[in-house]
C-alpha cells in the first residue's frame, strides 16, 4: 500500500509525522519511508540509520557535437523551454531549463545532439532498526524535482514488495512535484494545523487531491492552538480526521534536537496508533 | 527604491507572520508582494481587496483534433512524458502529464495537434487594509512554472513602487530552494532569512544561503523561537558570522504568534509586549542596512 503524506504548505509537521509514523509502524509492519521532498529532504535529520546503498541520479540532456553541426537552427527552434540557443557560431545548452523531451536531439538532421546523462542528485537508502528509509536530494541549482521524484518511486517499487507499507513524505505546495509524489498513492494523509494559515492551505491541498481523485484523510497537528475552523470544515465535508497531535513546547524542543517524539510523548504514540489502526483496516478492507 | 525579500528555506518558520508585521508597521509607505505563489497566505493577515485580477498564462499544452487524427500513433511514440494514452481507441492528451514540449505537434503528419497556451494562475493588484498596494497571485493546481509567475508579481510590484515614489518593496518570498526562490531573490537589495534553532532549521538555512550567496545579495537573519534550543542559536550565530550575514534579532517562542494569526491580525497589532518591540526594532535595523 502506498500512502502519501502531504500538506498544502511546509511547516505543518509533515516530516515529524512521516518519520514518527514510519518508525512506529516499523515496530510491527514492513515499512519503507521515502523522503520525496527532494529539494530539501529533512527526514534524514530524524532517522539516521545505516547507509546500505547510494546512487547518483541523472537526467538526459543534449550535448552538442560541434563537428557534425551545420548550424541549421532547428534545435533552437524546436525547444519550447529556451534551453538551447544558437549564438553563432555555437549552440549552447542550459541544462537546468531542459525538460529532457528529446525533440532537439531527435529532430537534428545531423545527429549532432545526442542525449547524455547529467547528474541531478543522489539517492540514498538507509536502514534504521526495522525501518527502510530512502532519501533523494536534488543538487543545488537543479530546478526540476519531478524526474528525481519519479526515479525514487521507481527505485522503491523495484526494491520492496507489494505488502510493504510505502510512505511518501511529499513536497509542499500544490504544483508539479506534489502531483508527481501523490499520483500513484492509494491513500493520502493531509497534515494541517488548526489555524487560518493551516485551514487555507488545507483547502488547496483538498482541491488538489480531489482533482487527482485521491482518497484522503486529515491529521491535525498542533491541536489545541488556533480555532475550530478546520474541524468544523472536515465535519461538514465528511472528511475523516484520523488523528490530532497535541500542541506542546516539549514536542517543539524534541523536534529541534532532531529526535523522534512518540517514544517520549505518550499522547503522540496514542495518536500514531489511531493512524495505524486506520491504515491496517484499509489494508484488510482490500486495499493493497 | 529598494527591494527586500524574506525567505526561509522551508515553511513554518514564521516568515509570513514576520513579513506581514513589517508591512503593517510601514502602512502606505511601501509596496507589498506575496511571492509564495504556491500557497500564498499573506492575504489572510493584510486583507487586500482582490480588486484587479488578471489571468496568468504560461507554458503550453497539446491538444489533438480527433477529426484530423489518423491514429498513426507517432505522437504517443515521441512523447517522453507518457502524456498521450489511447483511450477508447483515440489518442488523447492527458493534461496533468503533458509538459507542453511541443514535440508531438511538430511530428504529427496531418497537423492534428495544436499547442494551446495554458492559464496557470491569476495575479492580483490590491489595496490592503493599511492602505498599501499589494501584489499577489494564485497558481492553478498542478501548474508548473511558478518561477515565471513570481517574476511577474515582482516586476509589477517594482513598477508600482517606482510610479508612486515608494522607498521599499517588501516581498514574502517562496519556500524551498528551487526555481521560484531564485526568481524571488533575483534583483533584490536585501534578503532576510527567517530561521529557527533546530536541526532542520540550520540545515535549510545553510542550503538556501548557498543560493543567496551566488547572487551576492546582502543578507540578514532573524532567529525565531530562539529560546527553544540555545545550542542551535549559537551554531546559527556562528554560521552568520562566518558568512557575514547580519544578525537582525532573536524572537522568543510565543503563542501570541498563533493567537494573532488566528484572529487575522499581525503580531505587532496583537502583541503589546516584547514581540512587537523586537519586530519594530528589527524592521528599522533592516531599513538601516539599506541606507
Ligand atoms: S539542429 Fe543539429 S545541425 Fe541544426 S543547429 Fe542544431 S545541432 Fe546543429
Ligand atoms: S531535450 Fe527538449 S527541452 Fe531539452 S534542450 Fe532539447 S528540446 Fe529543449
Ligand atoms: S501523430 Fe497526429 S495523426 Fe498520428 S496519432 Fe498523433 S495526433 Fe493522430
Ligand atoms: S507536448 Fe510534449 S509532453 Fe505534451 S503530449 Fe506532446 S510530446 Fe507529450
Amino acid at each position: 500500500m502506498k500512502i502519501a503524506i502531504a500538506s498544502g504548505k511546509g511547516g505543518t509537521g509533515k516530516t515529524t509525522l512521516s518519520t514518527n509514523l514510519a518508525a512506529y509502524l516499523s515496530e510491527t509492519e514492513k515499512v519503507v519511508l521515502n523522503d520525496l521532498d527532494v529539494e530539501e529532504p529533512n527526514s534524514g535529520l530524524f532517522i539516521k540509520g545505516k547507509l546500505i546503498h547510494k546512487e547518483d541520479k541523472y537526467k538526459m540532456i543534449p550535448e552538442w557535437i560541434e563537428d557534425k553541426c551545420t548550424l541549421c537552427g532547428i534545435c533552437q527552434d524546436v525547444c519550447n523551454y529556451n534551453a538551447i540557443v544558437q549564438i553563432d557560431p555555437k549552440i549552447i545548452v542550459f541544462p537546468p531549463l531542459c525538460h529532457s523531451c528529446y525533440a532537439c536531439s531527435e529532430l537534428c538532421p545531423e545527429a549532432a545532439l545526442p542525449m547524455v546523462p547529467k547528474k541531478i542528485g543522489e539517492l540514498k537508502h538507509f536502514e534504521y532498526n526495522k525501518l527502510s528509509f530512502i532519501e533523494s536530494k536534488l543538487d543545488i541549482g537543479e530546478e526540476q524535482a519531478v524526474p528525481l521524484i519519479a526515479q525514487t518511486q521507481k527505485y522503491t517499487d523495484e526494491h520492496f514488495s507489494d505488502d510493504t507499507i510505502k510512505l511518501y513524505d511529499s513536497p509542499p505546495g500544490t504544483s508539479c512535484p506534489v502531483i508527481e509524489a501523490t499520483k500513484d498513492a492509494d491513500f493520502v494523509i493531509l497534515v494541517t494545523e488548526p489555524t487560518p494559515f493551516g485551514f487555507h492551505d488545507l483547502k488547496l491541498a483538498i482541491e488538489t487531491m480531489k482533482a487527482l481523485k485521491k482518497e484522503f484523510a486529515v491529521v491535525v497537528n498542533r491541536f489545541g492552538i488556533g480555532n475550530d475552523d478546520v474541524l468544523d470544515y472536515c465535519e461538514k465535508e465528511k472528511i475523516p480526521i484520523i488523528a490530532k497531535i497535541p500542541n506542546s513546547r516539549k514536542i517543539a524542543e524534541l523536534y529541534s534536537h532532531g529526535e523522534l517524539i512518540y517514544e517520549k510523548v505518550p499522547e503522540v504514540k496514542l495518536q500514531l496508533k489511531a493512524i495505524k489502526d486506520y491504515i491496517l483496516k484499509m489494508i484488510e478492507g482490500g486495499k493493497r | 527604491m529598494k527591494e527586500i525579500v524574506v525567505i526561509s528555506g522551508k515553511g513554518g518558520t514564521g516568515k509570513t507572520s514576520i513579513t506581514a508585521s513589517f508591512a503593517y508597521l510601514s502602512g502606505k509607505d511601501i509596496v507589498v508582494a506575496d511571492c509564495d505563489v504556491d500557497a500564498a497566505d499573506m492575504h489572510l493577515l493584510m486583507k487586500p481587496d482582490f480588486k484587479e485580477s488578471e489571468d496568468f498564462y504560461s507554458g503550453e499544452i497539446a491538444k489533438i483534433d480527433q477529426d484530423k487524427c489518423t491514429n498513426c500513433g507517432d505522437c504517443a511514440n515521441v512523447c517522453r512524458f507518457d502524456a498521450i494514452p489511447v483511450i477508447n481507441g483515440e489518442y488523447i492528451v492527458d493534461p496533468l502529464s503533458c509538459e507542453g514540449c511541443g514535440y508531438c505537434a511538430r511530428i504529427c503528419p496531418v497537423d492534428a495537434i495544436t499547442n494551446e497556451l495554458q492559464i496557470v494562475g491569476e495575479q492580483y493588484v490590491s489595496t490592503t487594509r493599511v492602505g498599501s498596494k499589494m501584489l499577489h497571485a494564485k497558481l492553478s493546481i498542478g501548474a508548473d512554472n511558478s518561477g515565471k509567475l513570481v517574476a511577474k508579481v515582482k516586476d509589477e510590484a517594482k513598477k508600482i513602487a517606482k510610479n508612486n515614489n515608494k522607498d521599499f518593496v517588501l516581498i514574502d518570498g517562496s519556500p524551498g530552494i528551487g526555481c521560484p526562490v531564485v526568481s524571488s531573490i533575483t534583483g533584490a537589495n536585501f534578503v532576510l532569512l527567517v530561521t529557527e534553532p533546530s536541526v532542520s532549521g540550520l540545515h535549510d538555512l545553510k542550503r538556501v544561503y548557498q543560493i543567496v550567496k551566488k547572487f551576492q545579495i546582502k543578507a540578514g537573519c532573524i532567529i525565531n523561537k530562539s529560546d527553544i534550543n540555545p545550542k542551535f542559536v549559537k551554531e546559527i550565530k556562528e554560521f552568520l558570522n562566518e558568512e557575514g550575514i547580519v544578525h537582525i534579532s532573536n524572537l522568543p517562542y510565543d503563542e501570541n504568534f498563533t493567537k494573532a494569526m488566528t484572529i487575522g491580525q499581525t503580531i505587532v497589532e496583537y502583541d503589546k509586549g516584547d514581540l512587537t518591540k523586537i519586530l519594530t526594532k528589527s524592521w528599522n535595523k533592516i531599513k538601516g542596512e539599506l541606507l
